[in-house]
């Protein structure tokens, strides 16, 4: 067999999450089979699934937040209750009330699952992990085993859980490809978590159960189960959009909020310039006007499930993009659903974003024609298009100019290193530094996907500091050369074997290696 | 109560969690005619609100009679509990932003309403992309007109401080001139050694990373010893007040950076946008801190600084049915600083009849955010007409730069 190394590093670093340390010997078998060990990965008919004991269903999730918010409220009342009981004069005065919210405020709560802990705490005992390898790791766990001093949270404690489930599939995947599409189908569906208490909690389910199912699926049946995801409802308003027309809407003199209509075209489906106009915009806010989830007392449904409100649903017929939809109801928004992700526009738009993320910022032409061919022909068929790019010669044939986002880089010093998570912590807060906190962009276009914007002066700077933590604290257990053969062999720039084997100390060559064009760029 | 924490929740939506939301970058140089000799030495600040800012909300035409119906709920009043404070007769500043006032009153600061940039669709990208790059269309991401301004201006010494939170540069400061920016961080420094092998190793096999570990590093040495941590998830308020303290003391500095900017997230307000309280008025209160940490950090450097706060379009002229707005077009940009010629309401105000509004739902622009830009970088820095039409904003000769808006 041949063996091709440069070839082997595309497969690693372009499709994947970088090769596993250990005697994973992944660079030896993607060096003699490259495409195969890529395509490997979309054999598996239900490998983009993640179903891990402990984590729950998204209405299950959203009970306990009703119950939370709802015990908070009670102990709220309680408190007050008995301080005007206390006194003969009514308390106004603000001493009690910020110490109550304080303890009890889920906004701070939420605020502190992101930024509490101080950025990779350098004496955490992470011994344990470091030795862990891939394999012994196969049995992700649910739960955080390191509880910090202050007890965690409901929502605090199901984003981690779902966070580390999530890391622990990347860290222990062959080549890592099928998890780099569910990263990146998430992030084109972005919600973030900074919402509030229900997009925290769901952050995780609505990966698991939208996204997830239908990575090496239909593109139009991701795109429903997005719309009618009650995070994503969430997230973008729609559970308070009502009909101006429908009941609900006369009765309470309340109408339309056109915050998920716009982004499901401009972001999710057609594009800018994708053919729409604002007239579409309204008309398809009408048409998913009563799409939303059921709330605590469960009057529309099971609470925290999906739910087509009949009477929030603006009546009546609606022309979205020269088409008039007549249909009644939910049926009214699925059909319209189901024509925008076949309109060309979305072809084109998805095509050409899906390129760019795994090939160059601006990617070869001939690619983004064949990629959108193959989603046209075949009905949006996303593990056709996934092997479409694997299969195409201009995969392979860019140079690794794109940079690893934070997340792909932390993933990559994780499996290298075979430090499978035990605690989500280091990655969270890795990610926070390097500006890409999990489930939480700053807009619901999700994270810049360019060279420039991972590759920024201060991004550098900072993944250089994290890398010479990671190595203070790892380097005693490896050989950086070895280290080295597995993360690129032969395709390493002589510059870049100087440089490592010419390091002062182990920790300051794995900085290194960490830290080279072969491991930051894909 | 339990209203006011819901919307403390979302008014920390669409934003990086890192830094709040906030951020701070820097031309890389002194102008040529700092520390001159007639003792003027221009600041210039820009503030990007991404988001979208509802201008009807911040800066309210209260004396339209048709204003209090489409704003409906959320309408700031003359008078009563939390009354906006009037700037003139006929438009009232919301109550959230006292320094600001404050700052009218001195002369030091003005409004200008109905007011947009060239772009007329409402995608918030597409919108900043223009806000920030300066072309008339979106589409062009590799430069902003503020970078382009500095390629103009006479280049002098490097500036031996900056300051930036945020790990990229925003867009209206990216391009050829080389800019600064430092991202804060709680965790130990890489060894200088270990820097200088990287890069080495950089200057040998990829330039590009070398030339962004060259600036990471700078940065960091120079912003050590300050004192400023923001914490990570702080608030987007805090955070605001915070990058502008930090923005503002190295800006004061005698070698330290005279032009900068600011971005400033959180600003899209489709539901429960809140009133003279509320979600939008949190922000604003941040806003408003920011500007007063810049008067104050700035110390005898205010009376020569200008700061621009600009959004990328307005929002609709009527509120939604979740009492927020959705995206529209005309809005205001702030103008404040010692060298501004204040006290005034700037604006060509085209009313609130239907009739009136672009497309029957937004407030119209009568004015061009380029026109207000360019006045200020003439009046500041004396570029000329020319190479504000054809480099910093090209395509824009019809926006003559607006004149009179610098003391």
């Amino acid at each position: 067999m041949a063996r091709d190394s440069q070839a082997a590093l595309i497969a690693l670093n372009r499709f994947g999450f970088g090769a596993r340390g250990g005697a994973s010997g992944d660079f030896i078998n993607a060096a003699s089979d490259p495409r195969g060990f890529v395509l490997a990965e979309l054999a598996h008919p239900n490998g983009a699934l993640l179903e891990v004991p402990g984590l729950l269903s998204t209405p299950e999730l959203g009970r306990q937040v009703f119950d939370y918010q709802f015990e908070i409220q009670q102990a709220r009342n309680a408190a007050k209750a008995a301080q005007q009981g206390a006194s003969e004069t009514p308390p106004q005065g603000p001493d009690a009330k910020p110490q109550q919210r304080r303890n009890l405020s889920l906004p701070s709560a939420a605020k502190e699952i992101a930024g509490k802990d101080p950025a990779m705490q350098p004496q955490a005992a992470d011994g344990a992990n470091a030795a862990m390898t891939p394999s012994a790791a196969m049995q992700p766990q649910a739960g955080p085993p390191k509880p910090p001093a202050q007890p965690l949270n409901i929502i605090q404690k199901t984003f981690r859980a779902e966070a580390l489930a999530r890391l622990q599939r990347g860290v222990v995947a062959d080549c890592g490809f099928v998890e780099r599409l569910v990263v990146f189908w998430s992030n084109h569906f972005c919600i973030s978590a900074n919402k509030g208490a229900l997009a925290r909690m769901w952050a995780g389910s609505f990966e698991r159960e939208a996204i997830r199912p239908h990575v090496l699926g239909r593109f139009s049946d991701m795109l429903k189960a997005v719309e009618q995801h009650p995070a994503m409802l969430f997230f973008l308003d729609n559970q308070q959009s009502l009909g101006p027309e429908s009941r609900a809407g006369i009765n309470r003199n309340r109408g339309l909020n056109e915050n998920l209509a716009r982004e499901i075209m401009e972001l999710h489906t057609l594009g800018v310039g994708g053919g729409y106009t604002q007239d579409d915009v309204t008309a398809l806010a009408r048409v998913i006007t009563g799409w939303t989830f059921a709330g605590r007392r469960g009057q529309l449904g099971t609470p925290g499930s999906f739910v087509f409100n009949a009477n929030a649903h603006q009546p009546g017929p609606q022309q979205v993009l020269g088409k008039t939809y007549a249909q009644a109801g939910i049926a009214q928004g699925e059909a319209v659903l189901s024509d925008i992700a076949r309109h060309p526009s979305t072809a084109k738009f998805i095509a050409t974003k899906f390129a760019r993320h795994f090939v160059a910022d601006d990617p070869p032409p001939a690619l983004v024609a064949k990629l959108q061919d193959t989603f046209t022909r075949t009905d949006g068929d996303l593990r056709a298009l996934a092997t479409a790019l694997v299969q195409s010669n201009e995969a392979w044939q860019a140079p690794l100019t794109k940079m690893r986002s934070p997340y792909e880089f932390l993933l990559a010093s994780g499996r290298l290193l075979a430090r499978n998570p035990e605690d989500p912590g280091r990655y969270l807060n890795g990610l926070n530094l390097l500006g890409q906190p999990l489930w939480s962009p700053a807009g619901p276009n999700g994270f810049p996907d360019t060279a420039a914007a991972w590759a920024a002066p201060e991004g550098i700077k900072l993944r250089l500091d994290i890398s010479a933590q990671l190595a203070s604290q790892l380097a005693d257990r490896f050989d950086p050369r070895d280290l080295l053969e597995l993360v690129a062999a032969d395709a390493a720039a002589p510059e870049t074997r100087r440089t490592i084997e010419r390091a002062e100390s182990r920790q300051q060559a794995l900085a290194l290696l960490l830290m080279s064009p072969e491991f930051q760029r894909r | 109560m339990d209203c006011s924490e819901s919307l403390t929740m979302q008014a920390t939506s669409r934003r990086a969690l890192l830094l709040g939301g906030a951020s701070f970058a820097a031309w890389a140089y002194l102008p040529k005619f700092a520390r001159a000799a007639d003792g003027r030495d221009p600041r210039f600040v820009t503030i990007i609100l991404r988001g979208a800012l509802d201008g009807l909300a911040t800066v309210a035409p209260i004396g339209d009679p048709d204003y209090a119906g489409l704003h409906g709920a959320i309408a700031l009043k003359a008078d009563g509990p939390n009354a906006a404070v009037m700037l003139d007769q006929f438009f009232g500043l919301h109550p959230a932003m006292p320094e600001f006032a404050r700052m009218y009153r001195a002369k030091q600061a003005a409004v200008v309403h109905a007011v947009a940039t060239s772009y007329r669709d409402r995608s918030h990208f597409d919108g900043q992309d223009v806000l920030e790059s300066g072309f008339p269309g979106p589409g062009r991401v590799q430069s902003g007109w503020l970078n382009r301004a500095l390629e103009a201006l006479p280049k002098g010494e490097r500036v031996t401080s900056a300051l930036a939170v945020g790990p990229t540069t925003p867009l209206v400061l990216r391009g050829a001139a080389p800019t600064v920016g430092w991202a804060p961080t709680a965790l130990p420094q890489a060894a200088d050694d270990t820097a200088m092998r990287l890069l080495d190793l950089y200057q040998h096999r990829d330039p590009r990373l070398a030339s962004a570990l060259t600036q990471g590093l700078q940065l960091e040495k120079q912003a050590q010893g300050d004192e400023m941590k923001p914490k990570p998830g702080g608030g987007g308020v805090a955070a605001m007040r915070l990058v502008a303290r930090g923005a503002a003391k190295l800006m004061a500095a005698d070698d330290g950076p005279r032009i900068g900017a600011l971005a400033f997230d959180g600003w899209d307000t489709h539901a429960n946008e809140g009133g003279p309280v509320g979600r939008l008025a949190q922000l604003l209160g941040g806003l408003d801190g920011a500007l007063a940490e810049f008067q104050s950090g700035l110390g005898a450097r205010w009376r020569d600084t200008v700061i621009v706060v600009a959004t990328e379009f307005g929002r609709t002229a009527r509120i939604n049915g979740t009492e927020g707005t959705d995206h529209g077009t005309g809005t205001i940009a702030l103008l404040a600083g010692g060298a501004v010629n204040g006290g005034r309401m700037i604006t060509d105000w085209p009313g609130l009849k239907v009739a009136n509004l672009y497309q029957a739902r937004d407030l119209a622009p009568t004015t061009d955010l380029r026109a207000v830009i360019k006045g200020v970088l003439h009046d500041q820095f004396g570029l000329g007409e020319r190479v504000l039409a054809d480099t910093v904003f090209p395509d824009s000769a019809p926006a003559k730069p607006m004149k009179g808006l610098v003391v």
